[in-house]
């Protein structure tokens, strides 16, 4: 698990100390990389966003040299956005649940921030994740509905299977699976996105798609983007995903359903049914 | 490009996205500008649930007009009623809707949708998915834009930031918005502009919203001309932790699910609440509400913790904070509360199913926002108005298409002729507080309802004649340079990277004005402390002016956007304190210590700020609202005395 140690058993952190944040830094796309370090005084349930308000407020590195506010992403602050994804002591998670007190307990005690790898940096911490909402539309994850007429109730649904939907439905576009997947590789020309492969969170989409009584009548058209190139045979079952991902989304039953799905579904085409 | 009429919608919440689907299916192009990927717009953070009348509600005596009844009680009497009534009776329809495009509300074992009560009713009509209904219902629309999208009749633009409305000839014709990336600034040409920005909880500094949430769009559109109505309308929610960079909510859906408020009956006790027995916990919703107890509506718990904490010094461990109690409740509970459980969990380092939550009220909502108008539907019945009795059949003739008159170019429109506010972004519906899980509905209502008259408009009135496609080139040049000037003004302010001095540091002056602001126009307001807060306004644009930005860069400058941003919320702040100020009565949210009484002669009415470019001030004017259909009367939830001690003392307003 790359998570930290469980809040609960939390060993109590110093009050008053000051941390050492070491920041990798990119003025943006083709410039070159440096590390920056700032030394920042935590305030109580500070995590690494009120880090990084504070340099911002105060973009003075650690020797004393002037720089510039450092550039991130965040909308929620609470984990259910996925804007603030970043790498955070090498391991890939939401930097707004990233607590202070768990990673820096002791004053000097040093964090690093990286940006994601697998996707273009846009400038400092914050990458172009484009490329994972261009995957929803090739996996059509969408419910085909005639428009929005009154039209009456939706398919009346077994709490089960509710209750498997809602769970793959929580997936926030974060980026950690793919982050973390030995298969998903940067790629920036965009023009190779359609032959690249999808990745965990489209293939779960395609999934919770085709388990909706509406969404099914996409399932072949989903199948057959999973069956081709960049597709679900692309995935080398590392299991990195499943285990990065910070909605517990059951990532590698999704890859092993859709797998299965697709060779029903090549067996079904050969067969002409 | 297709037709030659655009719309352009401004966020990606679920008022925008709920626009842009209903405004393409009718064919007509879609430019849809978000500051971030719409599927992370604030919207996601939603957690409890969605109202509206259903059947099992129905068979035990609820109706669409209840509904309508409850929202109109629960913001005390200052929201338009008609609007209300039309949005009550679609509200059915659209969670069906909703239900279609795949949402996974939670079940019954029947496999019917399940429902949970919530703040303000004493039917359960509040429909779910877990505890994160806003993250599923954004999804869902996002998903029907993304269908759009690959159709090509809608096209977004996120990572832009809207600027301007571009007014010619009296009416809206287009926008000036900025790439956040590239940072060029440029105008786009739309017959409608809708905007869907959402709600301004940054301008008090910590808030529940997402930090995107500025109101600075609204503000833009008020400096150029638009109307804001209610400004002091500004709801505190009861229960959120408290945290170094924001204050995080813990939805009504914890207490609609059983969740009980206490603190020890002894001040200061400092034992922990397990061995505190239940003789010794004071329940005082519970004790001072006894039919609503804990779902009593968000600006009275906010009111009694506040008074138990700030006044009575019964916070719990001498602290401002309340136990919010779950840990009584069965496993099953928990299970449909798990994503705001694993919030607190993450955040506060305990587990809420063995020890009861700390909570204090923060800043969440605006009921106040861009002035709108509407256009009567038919019903207005002869009978005069009346309170309606809880559990009593739907007066005749208030079915759908009664309230407001479907499809008319009015419906939702500022005062400036095609330029549109949907969602929290404008003041309709809520009136003076808001009750849990109508905000949802408001924005979907907007979007699906008023989307049409948004079409009407771009293909039946001036656009159609005139499209702004064919407009003379100069007006949109004209627009874009004077927001090139603005913000050379404040790139010109940097004489160099690093720290800027607290005096002039845009940030400083941000974090001043969300404290200033929540210390005077939040809980408790009163004249003297308002009039302070105005003065401290003041110095802050003064300081504002003079203000030193630390990075000059031309590609993705956070810290130039960020300052921009709080130049406009220098403004709202302004609107804000002046309602809060001339405002003298009590009405939902606003509570003033120096008049605690509602005042429906003098004040059942909107307040309507304007700004004045040329002096650059805010002036206030008092405009009629249309209260045709339910008689005001006393908004006291039943409530009792009681103290601490514990017998309820004599009944006060009882029957009401
Ligand atoms: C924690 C929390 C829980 C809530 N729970 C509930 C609930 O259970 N039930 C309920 O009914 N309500 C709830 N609410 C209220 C409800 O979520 C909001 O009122 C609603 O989501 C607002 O939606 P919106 O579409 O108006 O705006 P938002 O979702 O806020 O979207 C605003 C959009 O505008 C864009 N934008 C803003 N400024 C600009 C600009 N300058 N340029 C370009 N784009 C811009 C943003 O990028 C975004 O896309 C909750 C609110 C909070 C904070
Ligand atoms: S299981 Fe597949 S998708 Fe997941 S990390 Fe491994 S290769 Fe990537
Ligand atoms: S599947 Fe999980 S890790 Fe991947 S994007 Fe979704 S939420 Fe993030
Ligand atoms: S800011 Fe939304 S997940 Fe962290």
């Amino acid at each position: 698990m790359t998570t930290a140690p469980s809040a609960a058993n939390r060993a109590p952190a110093q009050t008053g100390r000051s941390i050492l944040v070491r920041v990798l830094r990119c003025d943006g796309p083709g410039k070159p990389s440096r590390w920056e370090e700032f030394k920042v005084p935590v305030e109580k349930s500070a995590n690494v966003i009120s880090v990084l308000q504070y340099i911002a407020a105060n973009p003075v590195t650690a020797q004393g040299q002037p720089t510039t506010p450092v550039v991130w992403d965040s909308g929620c602050l609470e984990e259910v956005c996925g804007a603030c994804t970043m790498v955070i002591n090498g391991k890939v998670r939401q930097s707004c649940s990233c607590l202070i007190d768990e990673y820096a307990p002791r004053e000097g005690d040093v964090m690093t921030l990286e940006p994601m790898s697998k996707f273009p940096v846009i400038r400092d911490l914050w990458v172009d994740r484009s490329r994972m909402f261009h995957n929803l539309k090739r996996v059509k994850a969408w419910v085909p509905i005639d428009g929005t007429h009154n039209l009456g109730a939706g398919p009346r649904e077994a709490p089960g299977n509710q209750e498997q939907r809602y769970v793959m439905s929580t997936c926030m576009a974060c980026g950690c699976c793919l982050e973390a997947c030995p298969q998903f590789t940067l790629e920036g020309d965009e023009k190779k996105w359609d032959e690249a492969f999808l990745g965990a969170h489209a293939i779960n989409q395609a999934r919770l798609f085709n388990a909706h009584e509406t969404g099914k009548a996409l399932a072949r058209e989903r199948l057959d983007q999973l069956a081709g190139p960049g597709g679900v045979n692309d995935c080398g079952n590392a299991q990195n995903c499943v285990k990065v991902c910070p909605k517990k989304i059951p990532l590698t039953e999704s890859i092993a359903a859709m797998g299965r799905a697709v060779t029903v579904h090549g067996i079904k085409r050969f067969f002409g049914l | 490009m297709g037709s030659e009429h655009r719309v352009i919608v401004v966020g990606g919440g679920l008022a925008g996205l709920a626009a842009s689907v209903r405004v393409a299916e009718a064919g007509l192009a879609v430019d849809l500008f978000s500051m971030v990927p719409v599927r992370r717009s604030h919207s996601v953070c939603a957690q409890g649930g969605i109202n509206a009348c259903n059947e099992v509600a129905r068979q035990q005596g609820y109706s669409e007009y209840e509904h309508f009844d409850e929202t109109i009680y629960g913001g005390d009497f200052l929201a338009d009623q008609h609007p209300v009534l039309e949005m009550a009776n679609w509200a059915p329809r659209i969670i069906d809707l909703l239900d279609r495009m795949g949402v996974p509300f939670n079940r019954t074992s029947e496999g019917y949708r399940d429902l949970r009560l919530f703040g303000g009713s004493l039917f359960k009509r509040t429909h779910f998915a877990g505890a994160t209904t806003g993250q599923q219902l954004l999804y869902a629309l996002d998903e029907q834009t993304r269908r759009y999208e690959s159709e090509g009749k809608v096209t977004k633009y996120e990572f832009w930031e809207f600027l301007w409305p571009i007014v010619e000839g009296g009416r809206c014709v287009g926008i000036v918005a900025q790439d956040l990336r590239t940072m060029q600034i440029r105008a786009f040409r739309a017959d409608a502009v809708v905007m869907a920005t959402g709600g301004c909880g940054l301008v008090f500094g910590k808030s529940t919203n997402s930090v995107i949430c500025t109101g600075a769009a609204a503000a833009r559109c008020y400096q150029a001309g638009a109307w804001y109505g209610n400004p002091e309308m500004i709801q505190v929610h009861p229960t959120a932790i408290p945290g170094a960079d924001k204050t995080r909510l813990m939805s009504e859906s914890a207490r609609g699910e059983g969740g009980r408020v206490w603190v020890p009956r002894k001040a200061g006790d400092k034992r922990r609440p397990k061995d505190i027995p239940e003789s010794e916990r004071f329940y005082f919703l519970e004790e001072k509400y006894p039919a609503y107890g804990n779902i009593v509506p968000r600006d009275i718990a906010t009111r009694e913790i506040f008074d138990i904490c700030v006044n009575q010094g019964m916070g719990v461990w001498g602290e401002n904070q309340v136990f919010l109690d779950l840990s009584h409740l069965p496993a099953s509970t928990h299970h449909k509360l798990e994503g705001i459980l694993e919030i607190y969990k993450k955040f506060a380092g305990e587990d809420p199913q063995h020890e009861p939550m700390r909570i204090f009220p923060s800043v969440h909502y605006s009921m106040g926002g861009m002035w709108t108008t509407f256009v009567k539907g038919s019903y207005n019945p002869a009978q005069a108005r009346a309170k309606h009795k809880s559990g009593t059949a739907a007066p005749i003739g208030a079915e759908p298409g009664q309230g407001m008159l479907a499809g008319d170019p009015r419906n939702m429109v500022t005062n400036i002729p095609g330029l549109y506010a949907f969602g929290e972004v404008n003041f309709a519906y809520h009136g003076a507080n808001r009750l849990g899980a109508n905000a949802l509905l408001s924005c979907l209502f907007d979007g699906l309802f008023c989307g049409l008259s948004v079409v009407n408009w771009v293909r039946n009135e001036a656009p159609s004649k005139a499209p702004a496609a064919k407009m003379a080139q100069g007006v949109f040049d004209a627009a874009v340079a004077r927001e090139q000037a603005k913000a050379k003004r404040i790139l010109d302010t940097v004489t160099g990277p690093g720290a800027v001095e607290a005096a002039v540091n845009p940030y400083a002056i941000g974090k001043e004005l969300g404290d200033e602001m929540t210390a005077a126009c939040t809980v408790v307001r009163s004249e003297a402390r308002l009039k302070q807060c105005q003065s401290k306004l003041a110095s802050l644009r003064e300081r504002y002016a003079k203000l030193r930005l630390a990075d000059s860069a031309g590609w993705t400058n956070q810290s130039f956007t960020y300052t921009r941003a709080v130049g406009d919320m220098l403004i709202l702040a302004e609107a804000i304190a002046l309602g809060a100020l001339e405002r003298r009565e009590s009405r939902g949210a606003h509570y003033r210590t120096d008049f605690p009484e509602r005042n429906d002669e003098k004040f059942m009415k909107s307040s309507v700020t304007k700004f004045d470019p040329a002096s650059r001030t805010t002036r206030l004017e008092w405009q009629e609202i249309d209260a045709s259909l339910i008689l005001p009367t006393a908004r006291t939830y039943g409530k009792k005395d009681v103290s601490a001690a514990g017998k309820p003392a004599a009944m006060a307003g009882a029957g009401v």
